[in-house]
């Protein structure tokens, strides 16, 4: 695997977060997703670090962690935007034009679909339903929720996130 | 007193338009408890069918109220439920399992998340007689991460069903133990396919693998294991409680009880809908669903998600079940049924969700993920003006391949949206390849735009052209000048007067 060009910055207590996980996993049939799905809570992203701590103690491979946390699009190697855009482009939402909505976001903060800004501060990703179809199109940005979003409006939401 | 937005007034919530045609089951307490409060739920018959399974009835005669109530599977495929239980508790294992499929991954589709939300307690109560009927003591419940608000939810539900016996040991002093754990998914779509998420359970790739051997024999760490849905889950407290001939006395001849359906998309109400199998499209589109909205035409209605297809109006008087879907080229899938108005260009979304299943596929077998990046590629092609004429065949041969050899639905029925639309909408197609055309205006490589003559010179759509491809003077008629234009469609948003023409 690459190596990641942002450094790693994983703190102490981080790490002992980290080495409580896998003692309450550790015994249970199947532990790795639940190990892996908290090292993301832990550290907001997956780092090679991070990445041969689980593979140390649990006695795994790095690369069959590597292809595991690979395959689930919800594992991130690299960190996202401190606000995360996410837009839905489920069936409904897409009838009903959220292509438009993600076009204009990208526009406006020159970046694409899976991207990160360069001061970090922003990051987008398309999601496949958040299934809330009936308030299509729908967004979010970390965890406020926007529906019946209009192309117009996106301006107005970033203004919301930049101060 | 209800005013619906006809007009029409109603004192009572069932007799609006929305909710006359409805019957709820497995929504039945959906909007109604507080899903949080377990003695709401008991409150409301809740685990009574539990306490009447586990005291009064052997796993046998379980089984067979199941396999008399008609019940199959609505995650989509439809398998009968009793029989599948009935294998699971035949099958020779001294540990069973149970495990519930809450990975809702079809776009479109939101039922599962609102009984999860709603009603968690059903389908806890439902999972503890699965594992009584097959001799189970262990259950999971594979949730998508999407759906914080449902784990929460489940996670509050399981702690009060142990505080009040009615998970873990001795359930109901009958000496049977069942406890139930959350395992949650992390985004993948092809999760929803049983082998693939006991495969994730076990903490690797979610990767299916070929059957047989079914997972009733030899499932989740390779033991007999039965795998439902949510919502048939939800079903199954009912059935147990008021008998298999009541739920039998609802449905078609082939497919029993009702179907929830995730009304989204073009149309006036969206929402939640349940109605008995054999509705037709038509009373739920028109009927509950209110019709097309803005003066628009409807074009197609998509059930089955990327499995799925798009059915035309001249299918809407089709009884809708399991068999009369798949006979009209789509199928129940999960009951996603999103309502596509003129607007929608049928080549743009077959390109849609060939999409999302070249993101979606595993890798594991080639037909799926060569043939559906091949089949996406090609409708690229077409969407984008380089079509050539023997396409439309290449299509067909392509699809019939990746059907015929992958290994499992996933790959199977990834050509479904590609197949439905060649069938309905050959016109468009043919259109795009021929005419180098989009009739509905989406395919943007596709589009021109010109001024007509009802342009009066108001200059908007020349200050707000982001290109300054359109010049004219004021109170004369302005002009488009092609090799600039960038059809971002500015300029046909922006004029009042209907003088923009695109296609």
């Amino acid at each position: 695997m690459a190596d990641s060009t942002i450094a790693f910055k994983g703190t102490k207590e981080q790490e002992a977060k980290l080495m409580e996980a896998i003692e309450l996993h550790r015994s249970q049939p199947g532990p790795l997703m639940p190990v892996l799905q908290a090292a993301q809570d832990i550290y907001g992203y997956m780092p090679r670090e991070v990445l041969e701590i689980i593979s140390r103690q649990m006695q795994m491979s790095l690369s069959d962690i590597y292809g595991i946390v690979t395959f689930y699009s919800q594992f991130h190697l690299e960190p996202k935007g401190k606000h995360k855009i996410h837009i839905c482009l489920g069936t409904a939402c897409y009838v009903k034009g959220a292509g438009k909505i993600l076009e204009r976001f990208e526009k406006e903060l020159g970046i694409k679909d899976g991207e990160c800004t360069p001061d970090g501060n922003f990051s987008i990703d398309a999601l496949r339903c958040v299934g809330a179809c009936g308030l299509a199109p729908v967004m979010s940005v970390n965890d406020d929720v926007y529906g019946k979003v209009t192309e117009d409006q996106v301006p107005e939401i970033l203004a919301k996130y930049k101060a | 007193m209800i005013e619906s937005q006809s007009g029409s007034k109603s004192t009572n919530l069932s007799d609006t338009r929305f909710y006359k045609k409805q019957r709820r089951i497995a929504l039945r307490l959906c909007g109604i408890i507080d899903p949080e409060q377990i003695d709401e739920y008991i409150g409301y018959d809740g685990y009574e069918a539990l306490g009447r399974a586990l005291t009064e009835m052997k796993p046998c005669d379980v089984i067979d109220i199941l396999k008399k109530s008609g019940l199959r599977g609505r995650g989509g495929a439809g398998f009968p439920t009793g029989l599948k239980w009935e294998f699971a508790a035949k099958a020779a294992g001294e540990q069973k399992y149970v495990c519930c499929n809450a990975d809702e991954g079809d776009p479109g589709a939101f039922m599962d998340r609102s009984i999860l939300e709603g009603d968690p307690h059903s389908v806890i109560e439902a999972m503890t007689i699965a594992a009584y009927a097959i001799g189970a003591d262990q259950g999971y419940i594979y949730v998508r991460a999407e759906y914080p608000l449902a784990v929460k939810r489940l996670e509050i539900a399981i702690g009060k069903a142990k505080e009040y016996g009615l998970l873990g040991e001795n359930i109901f002093d009958s000496g049977f133990n069942f406890n139930l754990e959350i395992r949650l998914g992390a985004g993948a779509f092809v999760c929803g396919e049983e082998t693939a998420l006991m495969t994730s359970i076990e903490g690797n790739r979610g990767e299916p693998r070929p059957r047989p051997p079914f997972p009733a024999v030899k499932g989740l760490f390779k033991s007999p294991t039965v795998l439902n849905n949510v919502e048939t889950y939800a079903n199954i407290p009912q059935i147990i409680k008021n008998g298999p001939e009541w739920f039998a006395s609802m449905g078609t001849e082939t497919s029993k009880g009702t179907k929830v359906f995730a009304l989204g998309g073009n149309v006036t109400n969206v929402g939640l809908v349940e109605v008995p199998m054999g509705t037709t499209l038509r009373e739920i589109v028109d009927e509950i669903g209110g019709g097309v909205p803005g003066g628009k035409k409807f074009k197609a209605a998509q059930t089955g998600g990327p499995s799925g297809g798009c059915i035309p109006s001249k299918h809407f008087d089709v009884p809708i079940d399991y068999e009369q879907l798949a006979a009209i080229g789509s199928m129940m899938g999960s009951g996603g049924l999103i309502v596509m108005d003129e607007d929608s260009c049928m080549v743009d979304i077959a390109k849609y969700f060939l999409g999302f299943t070249v993101e979606e596929s595993c890798g594991k077998c080639n037909p799926c993920r060569i043939g559906t990046k091949r089949l996406c590629e090609m409708l690229e092609k077409i969407t984008s003006g380089k079509g050539e004429d023997d396409d439309i065949e290449k299509l067909e041969s392509l699809c019939r391949h990746i059907m015929s050899s992958s290994l499992c639905a996933l790959g199977q029925t990834a050509p479904n949206p590609v197949i439905s639309t060649l069938t309905f909408f050959k016109d468009e197609y043919i259109a795009h390849i021929k005419d180098k055309k989009c009739p509905a205006g989406v395919c943007k490589d596709l589009l021109s735009y010109t001024i007509n003559e009802k342009c009066i010179g108001c200059t908007i759509c020349a200050k707000n052209c982001p290109a300054d491809a359109i010049t004219g003077a004021v109170k004369t008629m302005h002009k488009i000048d092609q090799s600039k234009c960038i059809k971002c469609n500015v300029c046909f948003e922006k004029c009042k007067f209907g003088a923009i023409d695109k296609g």
